[in-house]
């Protein structure tokens, strides 16, 4: 029986947990739900002078995509401005199919949710939630 | 004899289907069931021989399709035990609550309070909290029990002079809890409020005796109970049809129109203005005339094996607990259950590379995800056509979600 979404990449970034928890200070928050399925993305940053992510923290209450998503947007996203996290976004949709082109890591590893359309959003879930927290 | 669920299965022309490689274990009954030959077959005559508008064409096709639309109504209002004209065909089961929340609310006035409880589905919430903020209708919960049931050792106290209507589910979404209609009926009474149920969960599991039940309004979804989509059924006692005015206005539903002004034609027609979902009423006649045949003593009895081979299984399962209650007194075979560590979608999103279809997630019940601080739970909702080779299939499957997922 084979299980072609759930593959070892995903699950270990989910099992990472990078960037799990909370911020004491951020410069921004913001949650986001998704009504369909009920997954929910708190994301905490402390952004720099120069509009950077110098911090970010993330709280998943959601599935293992979700999860995974967060934790490897936690892991690219320290250093990027808002346009570099529009890139990881772009990085996610080509991952997932909504886009052309290849995907560079650490969003690589979502190009199984490609074949499953209803998922989707679940990885694009915590980038809706670091847009609004973002200035 | 015991019950043949083969024969039952036999007549879904789906459940042999083969699709990428694995047969189908249906087990989402709880979103939409499966639809019967019976049902196919009345559907396509309806449209291969006898489609056409009811109630105003003169010509023979819209007198077949009125009589067969009739005939509809007829066998809906047999499987509920009440006269076919007190059943109103409505788009589907949040229709017919809705239809409810405008038309009996337009009897309510401003501190007026309706009744529900924390496990309703969102279709018997919001409807009403609509209704408070057009109309200043006073909302009232009744509380849950840990155990996924409505707690009605808290009705008391919780009826006032003021209460209207207590409307619950039937049977829960979420849990498979039957609520203890005499006890809701005995508490309405108490303060001469009315009593409707949502009996979407319900009507799937066989006739409903409502003369018995003592409620004042029932409605269920056709797509629930092995009908077609697009479709839906009220039953209110008549005299509250009588009195309730139109929620939309069209064709069909007047009396006379002038420029000036309207009147209303009589129940059921008022609550069906324009053209109303034929095919589906016509399938869904189909539906309960076949649940009709059904013998569900040996059904239900079926069910519960099911439910207790699925509880027995999960037990054995490191982190697997039901939500809800634990035995098969008072329930119907819609099962939540939760993993730990291993969220309800990856669940189900891993039954479904076995095979096995189930829902996953809040099942439009966000509050009583709330009450219990959930993401979500697993539901594996049957049919009598289900077996005993679904549940070991989706029991295999939960058991590679525990292995691979945590």
């Amino acid at each position: 029986m084979s299980d072609q979404l759930y593959q070892e990449r995903i699950v270990a970034l989910a099992k990472a947990r990078t960037g799990a928890g909370k911020l004491t200070a951020p410069t921004g928050s913001a949650r986001r739900d998704n009504p369909l399925c009920g997954d929910r993305v708190t994301i905490d940053v402390k952004v720099d002078g120069q509009g950077r992510i110098a911090e970010i923290a993330h709280q998943v209450r959601g599935c293992l995509l979700c999860q995974a998503s967060a934790s490897a947007l936690a892991a690219a996203a320290v250093g990027r401005d808002a346009a570099g996290v529009a890139m990881l976004r772009q990085d996610a949709e080509r991952a997932v199919g909504r886009q052309e082109g290849e995907a560079a890591e650490p969003f690589a590893a979502f190009a199984p949710v490609r074949a499953h359309k209803s998922r989707q959003e679940c990885v694009l879930l915590p980038f809706e939630a670091l847009k609004d927290a973002l200035p | 004899m015991s019950f043949d669920a083969a024969a039952v299965r036999d007549q879904f022309p789906i459940l042999s289907e083969i699709i990428d490689g694995r047969p189908v274990h249906y087990l989402d009954n709880g979103a939409s069931a499966q639809v019967p030959r019976a049902v196919l077959d009345a559907v396509r005559k309806y449209e291969t021989t006898g489609r056409a508008n009811v109630l105003r064409g003169v010509h023979r096709l819209a007198e077949r399709a009125t009589d067969a639309y009739e005939n509809a109504r007829a066998e809906v209002a047999a499987f509920l035990g009440v006269p076919a004209m007190e059943i109103v065909f409505t788009g589907g089961c949040t229709a017919a609550i809705n239809l409810v929340a405008y038309a009996y609310g337009a009897l309510l006035k401003p501190g007026d309070r309706i009744l529900i409880s924390e496990l309703e589905h969102h279709s018997n919430i919001v409807p009403w909290q609509l209704l408070r903020d057009r109309a200043g209708i006073e909302l009232d919960m009744v509380p849950v029990t840990t155990d996924g049931r409505i707690d009605l050792e808290k009705l008391p106290r919780l009826m006032t002079p003021r209460t209207r209507l207590i409307s619950l589910a039937h049977v829960s979404n979420v849990t498979g809890a039957m609520v203890d209609v005499a006890a809701v009926v005995a508490a309405a009474k108490s303060v001469g409020a009315k009593v409707m149920l949502d009996g979407a969960q319900r009507a799937p599991h066989g006739p409903v005796d409502l003369p018995t039940l003592g409620v004042d309004f029932y409605v269920f979804a056709g797509h629930k109970a092995y009908g077609p989509n697009g479709v839906g059924v009220l039953w209110a006692r008549p005299e509250l049809l009588e009195a309730m005015p139109p929620f939309m206005g069209g064709g069909s539903m007047i009396g006379r129109v002038t420029l000036a002004e309207t009147t209303w034609a009589p129940p059921p027609r008022r609550f069906e203005a324009g053209t109303p979902p034929i095919g589906p009423a016509i399938g869904l006649g189909a539906a309960c005339a076949w649940m009709r045949t059904l013998d569900w003593t040996g059904a239900h009895a079926h069910e519960m094996t099911m439910v207790q081979q699925l509880m027995d299984g999960l037990q054995e399962i490191d982190g697997a607990r039901i939500f809800g209650p634990a035995g098969l007194q008072n329930r119907y075979p819609v099962v939540s259950f939760l993993l730990d560590g291993v969220h309800p979608h990856d669940v189900a999103q891993t039954l479904d590379s076995f095979g096995v279809a189930v829902r996953a997630g809040h099942h439009c019940a966000q509050p009583l995800m709330d009450r219990f601080d959930l993401d979500g739970t697993t539901r594996v909702s049957m049919a009598p056509y289900n077996d005993r080779s679904d549940i070991d299939a989706l029991l295999t499957g939960v058991r590679h979600a525990a292995r691979t997922l945590r």
